[in-house]
């Protein structure tokens, strides 16, 4: 049987040792050069920052995938450097381009895909500037080059990340000028209880935050930001406190995300049907509870598959892998089925009410100036895309062939959400009856130029 | 129930082209479209508004569409990025440049005026071309336009003109009681003594519903656009043989395709092919090397409908009165959409149109092709 794994993040690599464990040599295809994912992105060769600075609390997590990932790749068919472009369905063929360069096609029976997730965010005026950058991405410059977005960053958005990495930034000697939280105090505490299903990344949360206060790094709750100010550069960030006060902070960079959204562009040009999760607010691949696409022969995992952390990431990378062999008549092992089966359901109750606690501000994005640009591809304010609803657009497909809102080169997922805030709010409808931009190959840009 | 003149079926350019004119001379026209209109060949085709290569005989439907084109911002209300901007027709061999000098002295015939570019003067005029290319001909008057506003446009208007545009309105049932149309579509029951099948590749199976079944396929052409790149191509190029077709426009972006993309039994979903995209890839590196370093953001296709001698399905059923076909335009019913609108009108409301249709003519097919 001929299965392949998109992705060596903890969901891959968790489900590779399963198959690996049943004899199973799999196509192990991921983007990044040595795999790792993005929580536990690896350094290049040679970076001599230690485990405990780059993953914090979780280095021990960190240190025993990248081990587990190492001891995997001689016994898989380990293709790095990889990007999955396109999928036919119909013949179970992947598109694959190495290097930048070279394409191929590989052939799979059954194909589990653990395609991770990337930052929400919120358009604001200025979000373009240079020194604009995501949470995860200004993590990734820390983790993988060893580079701050700032000696002085101001962090905006919601949810453990915006903390983690305004912690990050601190210990590598950085001095956030502030952390912005969109959501309140209130809403946090309400929800939290609900965590106790995780009491450890529960703990780690709150540990996140007590540590911040004790480096004396300013934390604000319930903010709506206004603007990022700047020429060439970031220079201030203009924001309102709950007081409805007006501040100007000076800084010379800034991250911002508010939770994370599956990149299941795959699962799509798979054929796999998506339904709006309103909890985490996000559209999400159909699976059953053991990562079982409705596609023959697909299965999915990780964040891709739902936003769900690096605990359900490895858990359900496991867990499909599983029912994969199942389906198959290959061994597998059912006491850690069942184990696994029963820390998801667990899980699941965790995950709902920490999105309910670190909710996307929806009515800010829907509320956006109509000078903003919400499609930074494309430059297309939010006035573009009002005028194209008023143009009888009634979902994103629609407003995208009006507006281009989505049609550059990161395919609306980055615009995606913050749009059809916009879209659904000036249509006066929920967000989910505006729809999803359709996915289209490829699912990342690819040359036009041919090497074999 | 619903009474009106006209129905139309299918809101691509052709049906709410026709919905529009309709309504300009007071009928009472109600347009059924089974999704959102231009959602199929006329939303997602290249957008070339050319009459540059096609076959004598759809000559004058591409004169009077291209009329109409000139006109199109005042007939719509709505910019739909109509440039006229040239079609530019390539050669990549002697034998392909006898082409072009053989088509050029047809279309004269037709009052066209295409025009011969030599070795040099294409050399000194498109540097950015390779050595690939020996001549071209250029249509001054052709150009293009952004096909998916066009069909949007052209509904708007035709509401705003007094036509019942209804969308999401999948017609169940069609009948003709010998005087009059029945169509059932979203549960409501539509009468008219005038039925037009403007329905794209599915106008087969009407036509077919009426007795009179053609030999049609689906086409799904294969397309790619660029990132945007710094603006050097004005002008819509195409190559003998049609197996490359390629603009830029002013933002920069490059949009090209050739070759055939894919679908399921049922058409639920149609997707672009890998293979003909490295296809057409290698072609426009071959015609314009600088191509090579640009990278693909997106590629996609949709579905029209294909009958064996490339020509549509255009005039009076055979079968049935009333009941005009305007169906299976091959891949080049983007141009003409606004012209077979005013066609259709003139054929319903004058009885006669001043476009000679004979080729089109739905009872030219043969049997043993009706039979495969």
């Amino acid at each position: 049987m001929k299965a392949v794994v998109v992705g060596a993040g903890p969901a891959g690599i968790r489900a590779v040792e399963q198959l690996v464990r049943a004899g199973v040599t799999p196509i192990w295809i991921d983007e990044a050069p040595d795999g790792g994912g993005r929580i536990t992105q690896r350094p290049p060769a040679g970076f001599s920052r230690g485990a405990s600075a780059l993953y914090g609390a979780d280095s021990g997590r960190a240190r025993r995938l990248h081990a587990t990932l190492d001891a995997l790749k001689p016994r898989t068919d380990w293709r790095p450097d990889t990007l999955v472009w396109n999928i036919r369905p119909e013949d179970r063929v992947l598109h694959t381009l190495t290097n930048g360069a070279a394409q191929d096609e590989v052939q799979y029976d059954a194909l589990i895909l653990c395609t991770g997730a990337m930052d929400r965010v919120l358009p604001l005026p200025g979000w373009t500037l240079p020194g604009v950058t995501s949470l995860g991405g200004a993590q990734v410059a820390l983790k993988s080059q060893g580079v701050g977005v700032g000696a002085n960053p101001v962090l905006i958005g919601t949810g453990p990340l915006l903390w983690l990495t305004a912690l990050q930034y601190a210990k590598a000697g950085a001095k956030p000028a502030a952390v912005l939280d969109t959501t309140d105090l209130l809403t946090k505490a309400r929800f939290g209880a609900g965590m106790l299903w995780n009491l450890p990344t529960l703990l780690r949360g709150m540990g996140l935050y007590a540590q911040l206060k004790l480096r004396g790094v300013k934390l604000y709750e319930d903010i709506t930001p206004l603007a990022i100010e700047g020429v060439n550069g970031v220079t201030a960030v203009h924001w309102r406190d709950a007081a409805w006060k007006e501040h100007v902070t000076p800084c010379d960079a800034v991250a911002m995300g508010w939770g994370l959204k599956p990149e299941a562009q795959l699962a799509d040009l798979a054929g796999v049907p998506f339904d709006y999760d309103g909890t985490q607010q996000n559209w999400v691949p159909r699976k059953d509870a053991a990562g079982r696409s409705p596609v023959a022969g697909v299965y999915l995992a990780g964040d891709g598959a739902g936003i769900g952390g690096v605990d359900v990431a490895e858990l359900g990378g496991a867990r499909a892998a599983l029912a994969l062999l199942a389906d198959a008549h290959l061994p597998s092992d059912m006491a850690l089925t069942h184990h696994l089966d029963g820390r998801l359901r667990t899980e699941r109750r965790f995950r709902a009410a920490l999105e309910q606690a670190f909710p996307y501000p929806a009515r800010l994005a829907a509320r956006m100036d109509d000078s903003t640009s919400v499609c930074r591809c494309e430059v297309i304010t939010a006035g573009e895309l009002r005028r194209a609803a008023a143009a009888d657009a009634p979902e994103m497909n629609r407003a995208k062939a009006f507006s281009r809102v989505g049609m550059g080169r990161c395919q609306g997922r980055l615009c995606g959400t913050p749009a059809a805030a916009v879209l659904a709010r000036e249509l006066q409808v929920e967000v989910p009856e505006v729809g999803r931009l359709r996915g289209q190959p490829p699912v990342k840009p690819v040359p036009l130029q041919q090497v074999d | 129930m619903v009474q009106a003149d006209v129905l139309i079926v299918g809101g691509g350019g052709a049906g709410c082209s026709a919905a529009l004119h309709l309504a300009q001379r007071g009928v009472r026209v109600v347009l059924l479209e089974r999704g959102l209109v231009g959602g199929q060949a006329t939303g997602v085709n290249y957008g070339g508004v050319r009459q540059q290569g096609r076959d004598p005989a759809g000559l004058p439907l591409a004169r009077k569409s291209r009329e109409i084109w000139s006109r199109i911002t005042e007939l719509t209300g709505a910019d739909v990025e109509f440039d006229p901007c040239g079609h530019l027709k390539l050669a990549r061999s002697e034998a392909d440049e006898a082409e072009l000098l053989r088509w050029n002295a047809l279309a004269e015939e037709y009052g066209l005026r295409p025009r011969m570019i030599g070795r040099n003067a294409i050399r000194e005029r498109h540097p950015y071309f390779s050595d690939v290319v020996v001549a071209g001909s250029l249509m001054e008057e052709d150009g293009s336009a952004n096909p998916r506003l066009l069909a949007p446009a052209l509904a708007r208007a035709a509401r705003a003109a007094g036509a019942e545009i209804r969308e999401h309105h999948a017609v169940t049932s069609l009948a003709h009681d010998g005087r009059q149309f029945e169509v059932v579509a979203k549960e409501t029951r539509f009468t008219a003594p005038w039925l037009l099948n403007c329905a794209g590749f599915w106008g087969g199976e009407i036509a077919a519903r009426f007795g009179e079944p053609v030999p049609i396929e689906k086409l799904h052409p294969n397309m790619l656009v660029t990132e945007p790149l710094p603006y050097f191509l004005r002008e819509s190029l195409g190559v003998v043989g049609g197996d490359l077709y390629l603009r830029q426009i002013p933002r920069g972006n490059v949009i090209f395709g050739g070759g055939r993309g894919e679908s399921d039994a049922g058409i639920t979903r149609t997707r672009p092919r890998p293979d003909a995209a490295f296809g057409a890839m290698r072609r426009a590196i071959a015609v314009i090397p600088r191509l090579a370093d640009a990278m693909v953001i997106r590629s996609w296709t949709g579905t029209d409908g294909e009958l064996p001698d490339h020509f549509p399905v255009l005039g009076p059923s055979a079968t049935t009165p009333g009941l005009l076909h305007a169906f299976g335009f091959c891949g080049e019913g983007f141009q003409t959409g606004p012209g077979v609108g005013a066609v259709l009108s003139d054929l319903v409301m004058d009885g006669a149109t001043d476009v000679p249709l004979g080729a089109f003519d739905i009872g030219r097919f043969t049997a043993a092709q009706i039979a495969v």
